[in-house]
């Protein structure tokens, strides 16, 4: 049993106390009981949960691991991290995913909810066994770090994975207009000499994409589309478009794609590396537009380490990702805090992701699962990559100050991080 | 040589010339014409970098451009390590980090460095702490060469101030015309990049003094001098081109074309040139063509960067 004390909830001012039994919240303001950890006066919430992070296991234990993502992701102040699975093998087999939830429960940091592959090996053709990986536990299914060409094979997989009431999610890139493209298409990648992907990538796909759940929905087939790390001012508006015709279809934003442009690639820094790639002010204003009027439905961070050797290539040679799931948070808060508000960010990144998979909304109330974070909203503190939990210990917000540091994190009812 | 402080700080690399003043890049000209005299002497070395050490690191190949910077440094009296990649730890999967690390034991003084990853020049500038000249990276830069150009059209006219420069060919994919781009408006000249659509990106169209046109005779009317770029003969794989025949009917520099110019415009070409596809032999061999000249000149400049970068550091 816990109770952790001198703590207060979004919109209030009261002082309280909350109680954890078994895993679950016992009630509020009851007589301090078991272990009693003081909260600092912070900020209770549900614990956040990540839809989008790879943590390179099995097979890319160089880059990050279940111990080393799952804590980094407590430490962020997740509760819930949805796994990719373009790992080596790829988790297209349900003994894996069953493997992964065992190996990553004995670990008490955050809860892993693996993604499996839409198809057999990620390539694309054939269908994996979605029932039997559905089974075992998968919380999707993805062929995420590859782009679905094959339009029939996506459409069969929205039909089963419909059947199943299962969501898909895509890395919505045409790969043909993607090309040898490594930064955003545009004076700034003309400019630098480097092979530009065009915008025209990311919207065509999901324009694609689209007019398949279309279909599928005009039959009354219960297909659930899910757009992943959304970059372009023009793919949200074609989402936008298609909820307004009550469309099932949602999409995830990257707080790297709201807080950097294409303008950081003139340093050459690979770094600033990533698929899709950072684009234009235009288009991060646009999607930040998209997260305030609800057509973006949540936030996930892609979170994609790499090994530092990997990240100082040159940029043609540098793998894509930035890692940075232990400062999501405090970045969305300090940047935008204000123009989204406290409320809108906590819910981007709690209820809206378990909204967009079909999960019971993430609550505090008596009897819910004990899943929480305190966080600290007034304390300024530099972002000091030595302190990572991931195994990336480098992000392009090295130096930079930020508030909303997570201070506890609780996963079922157990302390997975505490500062 | 203490150059005067209205130049600006000197900077310590030529990766691109994104930090330079017009008046430095003046002073490597002017500086070019002494290397040329040096040239023409019998004995054709000067001591300034005696006892410094300079690396040719070529991740890529590129005989021409590596002999002229070895001729250079050579000439300056500097010891030159020549480094490439082909026959190296580099095509056994070492890291460019790790390789620098390797050749900054040997005390090696400078680098020139050519990679085909556009930023190389950049992270090597970065990892080793020496001063770098780019000898091109990728589509990115290739300043020695612009510098060479510029001093080649500076030679015939005196000066760039107003001067029409065209550009003809694979726009796209070329760091001599990001260079050039890059470096001629700064000395006064109005440059015109002209080439098939699929090869001319618009984004370009942003560079101070750089207009973008898809017709040659447009780019060529009126030019003082007219370049014209190597078509990499792979573009076709890439789709760019209907075929090369479509190419040279269209943008080959010839004399056709070369009526559309001043008049006694010069021809130039960054060479090597696959004759009577983008060049025709009557403009290469013509009285207006200065390629050779080119060549010549490019030994003198890069003698004159080598000198602006390393004499007088300590």
């Amino acid at each position: 049993m816990i109770t952790i004390t001198n703590i207060k909830r979004v919109g209030s001012e009261k002082t309280e106390s909350v109680t954890i039994e078994g895993g679950l919240i016992k009630g509020w303001n009851l007589p301090e009981e078991g272990q009693v950890i003081d909260g600092q006066g912070g900020t209770v919430a549900p614990a956040l949960i990540e839809l989008h992070a790879h943590l390179r296991e099995p097979g890319q234990t160089e880059k990050e691991d279940l111990s080393s993502g799952l804590a980094a992701a407590a430490a962020g102040g997740y509760g819930t991290v949805v796994s990719m699975p373009n790992t080596s093998p790829v988790v297209d087999d349900p003994a894996i995913v069953r493997t992964l939830i065992e190996k990553a429960a004995g670990l008490g940091f955050a809860r892993l909810r693996p993604a499996a592959a839409l198809t057999k090996g990620q390539k694309g053709e054939e269908l994996a066994e979605l029932t039997y990986l559905k089974e075992a536990g998968a919380a999707m299914f993805t062929d995420d770090g590859r782009t679905n060409e094959n339009a029939r094979t996506l459409r069969l997989g929205l039909e089963t994975a419909g059947s199943l009431g299962m969501v898909i999610s895509v890395h919505a890139e045409d790969a043909t207009l993607r090309a040898d493209g490594v930064m955003n298409e545009g004076p700034v990648s003309e400019a630098l000499g480097l092979p530009g992907n065009p915008a025209a990538a990311e919207a065509a796909r999901v324009a694609r994409d689209i007019e398949i759940v279309a279909g599928l929905h005009a039959q009354g087939v219960p297909a659930r589309l899910h757009v992943q790390h959304l970059s372009t001012a023009r793919a949200l508006d074609l989402v936008r478009a298609a909820k307004a015709q009550g469309l099932p279809v949602t999409c995830e934003v990257c707080p790297h794609h709201l807080t950097l442009t294409d303008e950081a690639l003139r340093s050459f820094d690979a770094i600033y590396k990533v698929a899709p790639p950072l684009r234009t002010q235009a288009d991060a204003d646009h999607l930040l537009e998209g997260l305030r009027d609800g057509s973006v439905d949540c936030l996930a961070t892609d979170h994609a380490p790499h090994t530092r050797a990997e990240k100082e290539r040159d940029l043609l040679d540098a793998p894509s990702g930035i890692a940075y799931i232990e400062l999501a948070f405090p970045l969305m808060f300090t940047r935008f805090g204000e123009t989204l508000g406290l409320e809108r960010i906590l819910d981007l990144m709690t209820a809206a992701p378990a909204r967009v998979m079909g999960w019971d909304a993430p609550t505090l109330d008596a009897g819910a699962k004990a899943d929480l974070v305190i966080l600290d909203l007034s304390t300024e503190r530099p972002v000091n990559p030595a302190e990572f939990r991931s195994k990336a210990k480098f992000t392009p917000w090295a130096g930079e100050t930020l508030k909303g540091w997570p201070v506890l994190t609780i996963v079922d009812g157990r302390v997975a991080y505490r500062r | 040589m203490n150059a005067p402080t209205s130049m600006g700080a000197r900077p310590p690399h030529l990766l691109d010339f994104q930090d330079w003043t017009p008046e430095r890049l003046g002073a490597i000209l002017d500086n070019a014409d002494t290397m040329l005299q040096v040239l023409d002497r019998p004995v054709k070395k000067v001591p300034a970098l005696q006892g410094l050490t300079v690396c040719n690191a070529f991740f890529e190949n590129s005989t021409r451009t590596r002999t002229s910077f070895e001729l250079a440094a050579r000439r300056m009296s500097a010891d030159v390590l020549t480094f490439a990649a082909g026959a190296s730890s580099v095509s056994k999967g070492e890291s460019l980090r790790d390789t620098l690390e390797v050749l900054t034991s040997y005390k090696v003084d400078a680098y020139i460095v050519r990679h085909h990853a556009a930023g190389a020049a950049h992270l090597v500038a970065r990892y080793s702490g020496k001063p770098v000249i780019n000898a091109g990276d990728g589509r990115r830069a290739h300043p020695t060469q612009a510098l060479l150009d510029a001093y080649t059209i500076r030679q015939e006219y005196g000066s760039l101030e107003g001067k029409k420069i065209a550009i003809l060919g694979d726009i796209r994919h070329s760091r001599v015309a990001r260079s050039n781009a890059e470096l001629l408006p700064k000395l006064g000249a109005q440059v015109v990049l002209c080439g098939p659509a699929t090869l001319l990106p618009p984004g370009l169209a942003k560079m101070p003094g750089v207009t973008l046109t898809t017709d040659p005779r447009e780019a060529v009317r009126g030019a003082h001098a007219v370049m014209a770029l190597r078509l990499q003969r792979e573009r076709m794989a890439g789709g760019f081109l209907g075929s090369l025949q479509e190419y040279a009917d269209t943008y080959q520099v010839n004399d056709t074309l070369l009526q559309e110019a001043e008049s006694g415009a010069i021809v130039l070409h960054p060479g090597p040139m696959n004759r009577d596809l983008e060049i025709s032999s009557d403009a290469a061999d013509g009285p207006q063509s200065r390629i050779l000249k080119q060549v010549e000149n490019g030994q003198a400049i890069r003698m004159s960067v080598l000198y602006h970068l390393l004499v007088g550091r300590n």
